[in-house]
């Protein structure tokens, strides 16, 4: 990691812990644990999207999958709930690679195709598969997550630790990027016959890229799951899906700094317009279309501009 | 300097109706330059996307100092050391010119997932090093001042010698180069053939398609001349420029 990032991150911890102190409103903490779950996600889908350029429509089923892992394992079957987020990581990375062997051959249209349909087998896997997982009505009762003895039983604690799980996640993604593997995974999306021919492996790496993007959708699920304690298909289908790679598109494909930004916008604006009651879907929608026509780099390229602006000027 | 570096014996490419490469044999001896004529839709480039693994062969084999690559993947070819640049241009537009050159590294270097999610100390030496041989490749093309630029802005020359240094980094035995003076002024292509000399005085040998015919003649130890996927003419360049199927060749395509 560069020193850009590094200081970044730095002044993104900073903020994060002054935050809880400053806004002291649980319902504003709580938002943002679903801004941190989202991003966790969102950072994942951005590794494949943004520097790979291998598109997924089908990303809430690794949510659901981390989600459905620890709710059934921990409310039904009395797993420890560690023990079932491991298990839930295990099981989306194996069909991650099991879905991501053929699939990955695809291109452009054809993989948003396979990757949608996977979501909607998995969404429907979710709702009929009853006896495992509750069918519609979901599995309620999911007891709370411990780390080191506490348990993890009030907003602000929970804030605390799924913000920590997103540095990391973000702090091990940037690692990626400015590598040999991050390299050679944005030269698939340059030029794939080129990135062959220069000796990247790129089937090989699509596919580990796509289990990496996976696995953080598994870890969100799971972080999920043991915050509202309770769940049902319908966070797992296929608006989620398309609302992830919107958040990666709205906050800039080019940097996973952007996937976040995208979280957050896409997480908080529906809070504040709630106050619009009709009007609410039509400014979303509005605003959506306005950074899309005037940032085409999104959000983060947006920032980008207006920081080198600024520093020309100092 | 005798060995035989490359056989392809009886290659053939068909796309459904059209046969683009038909029953091609040809060798390339190590260290010389090789070059490979003949109109446009001869089936030059697809004699190179055949031996680079980027197209399957519909029959025949090829042979890389000794062993069959015939099915192997891409980018196991580039790793026995075969590298290329293309005819139209195959740039990573979002990477820097050095971070270019940098992928050109990849087959010589290991660090893999782990190592790089961990920014380990192993990975972090290896960056360097990679970073400063790719560094040595763009100043050996003449590119050393342009290495933070995106290669875009580059002209379309140096593009063309950004491609070079990316397939040099690779280290090859055999480099491919398709049309490597396509849209070069006269001052460029000296240069250029210049450059392609001076490769060959490393030890690497050389195939060459292109259609500046003095830089060919100028500077290829031996001509294969294609036409409608089917070799006409092979030999040195003043006996390719005496025959005369390959005269009526160039003749009945002007
Ligand atoms: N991928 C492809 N699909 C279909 N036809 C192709 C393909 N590549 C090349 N061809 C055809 O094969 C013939 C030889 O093309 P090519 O090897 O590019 O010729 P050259 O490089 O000598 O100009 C041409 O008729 C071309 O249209
Ligand atoms: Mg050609």
């Amino acid at each position: 990691m560069d020193k850009k990032n590094s200081l970044t991150l730095l002044i993104l911890t900073v903020c994060l812990v002054v935050f809880p102190f400053i806004v002291t409103n649980t319902y504003y903490i709580s938002t943002m644990v679903f801004v941190g779950i989202n991003g966790i996600i969102a950072i994942g889908l951005s590794l494949l999207m943004g520097c790979a350029g291998q598109i997924s429509i089908g990303h809430a089923a690794f949510f659901g999958l981390g989600a459905y892992t620890s709710a059934v394992l921990t409310a039904k079957l009395g797993f420890h709930p560690w023990c079932a987020f491991f298990l839930g990581i295990l099981l989306s990375s194996c069909i991650a690679l099991i879905i991501g062997i053929p699939s990955l051959k695809l291109k452009g249209h054809y993989l948003a195709m396979a990757t949608l349909g996977f979501g909607e087998i998995t969404y429907i896997v979710f709702n009929e598969l009853t006896d495992i997982t509750g069918g519609p009505s979901g599995i309620g009762g999911i007891p709370k997550i411990y780390l080191a003895g506490y348990a993890m039983n009030t907003d602000i604690k929970y804030y605390f630790f799924v913000w920590a799980f997103l540095l990391l996640i973000l702090t091990l993604s940037l690692n990626l990027i400015h590598s040999r593997i991050g390299r050679a995974l944005r030269s698939i999306h340059d030029s794939e016959v080129a990135a062959n021919a220069m000796g990247v492996n790129t089937s090989k790496l699509k596919i580990q890229v796509f289990m990496i993007s996976a696995v953080f959708g598994s870890v969100a699920g799971s972080l999920y799951t043991h915050y509202v304690t309770f769940v049902s298909p319908s966070s797992f289908g296929l608006f989620f899906s398309i609302l992830l790679v919107m958040m990666v598109v709205i906050g800039g494909m080019h940097s996973v700094w952007g996937a976040l930004i995208g979280a957050a916008l896409l997480t908080i604006l529906p809070e504040f317009l709630r106050a619009l009651k009709d009007f609410e879907i039509f400014v979303y929608g509005a605003v959506l279309l306005l950074i899309m026509i005037f940032l085409p780099r999104g959000l983060i390229g947006g920032l980008e501009y207006l920081f080198n602006r600024l520093i020309k000027k100092v | 300097m005798d060995n035989v570096i490359l056989h392809a014996s009886k290659i053939k490419k068909t796309f459904g109706g059209l046969v683009a490469v038909s029953d091609l044999d040809f060798t390339v001896r190590e260290g010389r330059i090789k070059a490979i004529i003949g109109p446009n839709g001869a089936g030059k480039t697809t004699v190179f996307n055949l031996i680079t693994g980027i197209l399957q062969p519909t029959g025949g084999e090829i042979q890389f100092q000794g062993n069959s690559i015939t099915r192997l993947k891409s980018y196991r070819i580039s790793s026995l050391g075969i590298s290329r640049t293309f005819q139209n241009v195959q740039l990573f537009s979002n990477m820097s010119v050095i971070e270019n050159v940098m992928i050109g590294r990849h087959p010589r270097t290991s660090s893999g997932i782990m190592s790089s999610i961990l920014s380990l100390p192993k990975k972090r030496k290896e960056e360097k090093e990679v970073r400063k041989r790719a560094m040595e490749y763009l100043e050996f093309v003449g590119l050393g001042d342009r290495f933070d630029e995106s290669p875009e802005n580059l002209p379309f020359g140096k593009q063309r010698l950004l491609e070079i240094a990316r397939a040099m980094a690779t280290e090859p035995r055999l480099l491919l180069l398709d049309e490597p003076a396509s849209g070069l002024n006269t001052k460029e292509t000296q240069n250029l053939a210049r450059l392609i000399t001076e490769i060959r005085g490393r030890g690497i040998t050389i195939l060459l398609v292109e259609h500046d015919m003095e830089l060919v003649m100028g500077i290829s130890d031996e001509i294969m001349v294609l036409n409608s996927g089917q070799k006409i003419a092979e030999g040195l360049p003043r006996e390719i420029q005496e025959n005369d199927e390959v005269i009526k060749a160039y003749l009945g395509e002007a």
